[in-house]
């Protein structure tokens, strides 16, 4: 019996990978590839074009970003606002791509055991939020989340490691003058102050927008 | 949606969708095979001295199933955004604005209906205060309390006691506007000592338990710091956010070490504005309701 057309295939294996690479990369090619090539995914517009007020983080923010990423508040926590009524009803504006630019990387999350975090600067206050943070229990009796006591400590940061190593991988550009400046801002904070920095400056380019 | 930097990629996108799809027409005719007349065939390959492989066309019904999924492929590109540029004013953008406009010609006129009541005749209503409710348990119970009954440093808004006035139209201006209430700290100026007699002062304005001596020595220390903003009766000013404190009602707590604990750091607190993010109607009808929770006290 002639060779049949599967046999070529299964007998050659590096003819194998390539056709099996290809398959599986259409999908990539075709849903991710075209998204570098977007202005709303790589310039910090709203879904209009209008120009977004989107900052790469501050140093204190920078540390605060990764205590919230220590902690693993993403695991209870989401940071994207769908567009469904339900949703801007209650957390404010929708997410759009170019206000990620620079959360590298992004902490979306995939599950609500808490709310959705994504604009939740400016919602509170600094007050409510370090007591929340330190017990939940103190301004939500309801709440399930658990308390967080020991952020109240002296920040331990490498903060001009992390900003040079954002310089090399993300879309962030800070100067050099900024990396020296860094540890001075920080100095002398504690861990609540940084993540609540963070918190209080989360999706404010949008916050107000109907 | 797409807002690509060039054309270039609505085509790469629309042939590489194009091209997976006859791919996969072809793959499937090219399998079509029927069953020929008379023995099976066999694959041709045999393993351990006799096994061999039946070479069966796939079955009919399974390769049906691939038909559909390519059917259904090309109805979503028919219908929804995918295939270049087609379709795109009815992503999921689209969706939502209509899903808005829906809520909104059904929902905009009870909203505003409320929006121009009088505010003590929205506290009046049963069905505003039940909108007033929900919007409350989403937007100020993690503050406020579930129950509007507060938290240590949130005030109680059930109690009829208000740090910055109790008018209606303050109340919905308190919402729309936020306010920011700051005590300095009055460590360094009065000393341990004295700190510790005006403590005693304070609570012996609301009849608590006190140290009387401590108090007299503190009345003196009260009448030159804390009047300016607390009122020579100490009975606040709404103006500044300066808490009555003859009423036993207490925002950080009675205890003589927090009395303390306020008048040495001082305090600083924040209700956020509400103006930009639920807007003028919303407000309205939330302010209805926390009147709503005062109107029978005192």
């Amino acid at each position: 019996m002639a060779q049949s057309k599967h046999e070529k295939i299964e007998k050659n294996v590096f003819l194998m990978i390539v056709l099996t690479l290809l398959t599986v990369s259409v999908g990539g090619l075709v849903e991710i590839v075209p998204l570098f090539f977007q202005h709303s995914t790589t310039t910090p517009i709203d879904q209009k074009g209008n120009k977004l007020d989107v900052k790469p983080y501050s140093p204190i923010r920078l540390v605060g970003r990764d205590i919230y990423v220590r902690e693993g508040c993403y695991n209870c926590h989401s940071q994207m606002i769908r567009p469904f009524r339900a949703e801007t009803e209650r957390y404010g504006h929708y997410s759009v791509a170019g206000e990620y630019i620079y959360d590298h990387p992004f902490q979306w999350g995939s599950k609500r055991t808490g709310p959705d975090l994504a604009r939740v600067g400016g919602r509170y206050s600094d007050e409510w939020q370090r007591t929340h943070l330190i017990n939940p229990r103190d301004v939500v009796p309801e709440s399930n989340m658990p308390a967080f006591p020991w952020l109240d400590r002296p920040v331990k940061d490498d903060i001009q490691a992390k900003m040079r190593a954002l310089n090399m991988v993300g879309l962030h550009k800070y100067s050099d003058e900024e990396i020296a400046a860094a540890p001075a801002e920080i100095e002398g904070k504690t861990e609540l102050d940084a993540i609540v920095a963070y918190l209080q400056g989360m999706g404010t380019a949008l916050q107000n927008v109907r | 949606m797409a807002d690509f930097i060039s054309g270039f990629w609505n085509m790469y996108v629309m042939v590489l969708v194009a091209l997976s799809i006859l791919f996969c027409v072809f793959v499937l005719v090219a399998n079509m095979t029927k069953r020929e007349a008379g023995e099976v065939k066999l694959h041709g390959h045999v393993w351990d001295e006799n096994l061999a492989e039946f070479n069966n066309p796939l079955p009919r019904w399974w390769l049906y199933l691939f038909w559909i999924t390519i059917v259904f492929a090309v109805v979503y590109l028919a219908i929804y955004p995918g295939f270049g540029n087609l379709n795109a004013d009815r992503g999921q953008l689209s969706q939502y604005s209509t899903e808005m406009k829906v809520a909104d010609e059904k929902y905009g006129p009870i909203f505003a209906k409320y929006g121009e009541m009088d505010l003590m005749a929205v506290a009046a209503d049963p069905e505003a205060n039940a909108m007033g409710q929900r919007m409350f348990l989403t937007y100020c119970a993690q503050c406020h309390g579930s129950a509007a009954q507060g938290a240590k440093g949130f005030p109680n808004l059930t109690d009829n006691e208000w740090s910055w006035g109790g008018e209606p139209d303050t109340v919905k201006t308190t919402i729309l506007e936020g306010r920011m209430g700051v005590m300095p700290p009055f460590g360094p100026a009065l000393g341990g000592e004295g700190v510790k007699d005006v403590a005693n002062y304070v609570r012996s304005l609301s009849g608590l338990a006190h140290d009387s001596l401590r108090a007299q020595r503190g009345k003196d220390m009260f009448d030159q710091n804390c009047t300016a903003c607390h009122g020579a009766d100490a009975k606040g000013n709404p103006m500044l956010g300066a808490v009555d404190l003859t009423n036993n009602t207490w925002l950080y707590g009675s205890s003589e070490s927090t009395i303390i604990e306020t008048i040495t750091n001082g305090r600083q607190n924040q209700m956020p504005a509400f103006k930009d993010f639920l807007g003028e109607t919303k407000v309205h009808i939330l302010a209805g309701y926390v009147l709503s929770l005062n109107k029978d006290k005192k």
